[in-house]
């Protein structure tokens, strides 16, 4: 469904990314794992078209996406859920679910995407409670949920979510992720996860790939990485005594 | 018929190929980083292994070769610390430093999916009762084809090397379904059947799954009448993790190369080039999946082709032709790998022998004979008798101890083994397979 081959990105004289190859087949859920700085969310704003890449293609259902705008590739089908949320704080729970669905306003029609809104409301029934509630007064996992319901209510086939579990409790973090295994049995909706929380975002994906100073390093089933002792060591925090070779 | 992975032996080529550039890539940046002889390599070819972008470039890199192995004998081209190694086989020649290979958790449990996947072709499933007839041992045969057995839940009994009327029996009261030997071994055991007056009829075999031998169809139909089973050929390397690298289907055109783990290249043996699909050239593998042991463009030794097309089964993984031959001097003997500079080696330090001599591969019975005519110096040859049979012992004695079988020795006059040189060469080969 989404190819990467030899992406390179740059910011300025920087090589961020380094002839990135990569693919997401459809309803699969595929996580990127690696540490601070390896270059994952560029990956993913790559994707997106935030950042264009110098060279490579991104194959999408066989056409090149790779210096698309942002909005054309979320028309296509590409939504991002950006590292942080990034909600619209003085906007109500409601405003900001509607916003995600802008680009489809003209062509559904509001009573279809007023379905939409009660399907987040299953979904995500916290955020029926406080529709209409400020954005900003919510707290850190349910603005992750509004952030997520946001960017599917642009209708996406592959949904790029960028550390859905930066800066939460760890009972909240459980509660995102069985929302991103829901999501799929749900909707059928392609998942491209990102995370430094491997160990948990592994365990919900079908594949992942590691990553490591703009390279990829491991491609694999996502139980044969966690079996992986590199992996465990580097990502999943076993074996943190030092070691003497 | 049943296939083990539909998913990816049947894969259109452009998904393939992608995901072997994935695997590629990221093999190189971990070869690259772990394993110093890599990097040393790349480094003084100022190349870049993130910048290789497409199988194409790749096939410019350097090939590795059996030297690099021996010089990095025994761990040095490993890619994960020992700890993280579960499992240590080495390669059968009769070399003083074999190939160590070293397996991860992983490694292991892609290794059994290579094997099952062409089990499955065979037509094994878990109904079947398997007779591994491989010597169980540092040789990766027996492990490789007992791992993927039991990934499919065949029940596997270790035969192992149990002698010829042993295997005879537990095939019949244990009612073996599959057999799984080198191809002579089959023979060799239609031959005991019949001197035994054992019908196979009356046995519950009714497949074979032979290598780790050169054959031929010849010798595949002489054991299909004989035996009545059907007969499959499968290809590994053990320096590449053993069997599963390639096997056969129900359409016996070729051997499905498992190359989602296998990078295939074929090259011309003198020079080096790649040569395009279907001509006859070396093949060299590079592992795309392996942890503890990468390998790039590495040498096989072995001749063979590609042919690309789809298979009439469904597959689309690209088939190779049976291996009849090698690209260097190794014989395969009894499914060990005989160096003949060895042998040279060898004869070098005993005393009162010469570093010369001449192997004569046979066949009697089935069964592959070795047999070395050394020269010795004349004052030994005309020598009292029991000099030179104690020579003679001590000769095969230390050839046996390298090689790890039976060799015959006999002892030439200098004279004659220069002029049997002359006419014939190191090597005859008497075997038709």
């Amino acid at each position: 469904m989404l190819r990467l081959l030899n992406i390179n990105t740059f910011y300025g004289e920087i090589h961020v990314l380094k002839n990135i190859s990569l693919h997401i087949a459809e309803g699969e859920i595929v996580s990127l794992i690696g540490a601070n700085g390896a270059g994952k969310t560029t990956l993913l704003n790559t994707i997106s078209g935030i950042i264009n890449a110098r060279t490579g293609q991104i194959m999408y259902n066989n056409k090149d996406i790779a210096r698309k705008s942002p909005d054309r590739v979320v028309k296509m089908g590409i939504s991002q859920v950006p590292e942080g949320r990034q909600i619209f704080n003085p906007l109500t729970v409601l405003d900001n679910l509607k916003l995600g669905s802008y680009i489809r306003y003209r062509r559904d029609g509001s009573r279809k995407i007023q379905r939409d809104i009660e399907e987040m409301f299953t979904l995500f029934p916290i955020l029926q409670e406080r529709q209409n509630q400020l954005a900003g007064t919510l707290s850190g996992g349910e603005q992750q949920m509004l952030a997520i319901g946001r960017a599917l209510m642009s209708r996406p086939r592959i949904l790029l979510l960028d550390e859905p579990s930066m800066g939460l409790a760890p009972l909240v973090v459980t509660e995102i992720f069985k929302t991103v295994a829901r999501l799929r049995e749900m909707s059928k909706t392609t998942i491209f996860l990102v995370e430094q929380n491997a160990r948990a975002a592994l365990k919900l994906s079908d594949r992942g790939y590691v990553m490591e100073t703009g390279k990829i390093m491991f491609e694999g089933n996502a139980r044969d990485l966690l079996e992986n002792r590199e992996v465990q060591r580097a990502y999943l925090g076993k074996e943190k005594k030092p070691i003497w070779e | 018929m049943a296939i083990w992975e539909e998913k990816i032996e049947c894969c259109p080529r452009e998904e393939l190929q992608q995901l072997q550039l994935e695997r590629l890539q990221s093999s190189l940046n971990r070869a690259y980083k772990n394993v110093s002889f890599y990097r040393k390599i790349f480094d003084e070819k100022k190349i870049v292994p993130e910048d290789i972008s497409t199988l194409e470039e790749f096939k410019h890199l350097p090939l590795t070769t059996k030297q690099d192995l021996q010089n990095n004998y025994p761990y040095g081209l490993f890619a994960v610390p020992l700890r993280e190694v579960v499992r240590i086989h080495t390669t059968t020649e009769t070399i003083d430093t074999p190939t160590v290979i070293g397996y991860t958790r992983n490694d292991l449990k892609n290794w059994g999916t290579q094997v099952a996947r062409f089990l499955t072709a065979g037509g094994v499933t878990h109904d079947d009762v398997m007779q591994i007839s491989f010597h169980y041992g540092l040789f990766t045969g027996a492990f490789g084809l007992h791992h993927g057995a039991e990934c499919i839940g065949a029940s596997v009994i270790p035969a192992s090397s149990e002698n010829l009327d042993r295997q005879i029996r537990i095939m019949q009261d244990y009612r073996t379904t599959v057999l799984v030997a080198t191809p002579s071994f089959a023979l060799v055991l239609a031959d005991r059947l019949q001197k035994l007056g054992i019908d196979p009829k009356t046995l519950s075999l009714r497949k074979g799954l032979f290598g780790a031998e050169p054959w031929s169809e010849k010798t595949r139909r002489e054991v299909e009448e004989r035996l009545f089973i059907a007969v499959y050929d499968h290809y590994g390397v053990s320096e590449l993790s053993g069997p599963g690298i390639a096997g056969e289907c129900d359409a016996k055109s070729g051997l499905h190369l498992a190359e989602d783990f296998f990078l295939a290249e074929i090259i011309d043996p003198q020079t080096g080039a790649p040569l395009p699909p279907g001509q006859s050239g070396e093949l060299v593998l590079t592992t795309l999946t392996r942890e503890a042991f990468p390998l790039l463009r590495y040498r096989t030794g072995d001749i063979t082709s590609l042919d690309f097309s789809p298979c009439t089964c469904g597959r689309t993984l690209a088939r190779m032709q049976r291996v009849m031959e090698r690209v260097d001097d190794v014989i395969i003997v009894q499914g060990i790998h005989v160096v003949p500079g060895q042998i040279e080696k060898v004869l070098k330090e005993i005393e009162g022998c010469e570093p010369h001599y001449q192997i004569v591969v046979s066949r009697e019975n089935h069964r592959d004979t070795l047999e070395v005519h050394v020269a010795v110096s004349e004052n030994i040859f005309f020598d009292e008798m029991k000099r030179q049979r104690s020579l003679l012992e001590q000769i095969r004695s230390v050839l046996m101890r390298h090689i790890g079988f039976r060799v015959e020795v006999k002892l030439v006059e200098r004279k004659t083994l220069a002029e049997n040189l002359q006419q014939s060469g190191k090597i005859i080969d008497k075997r038709v397979l």
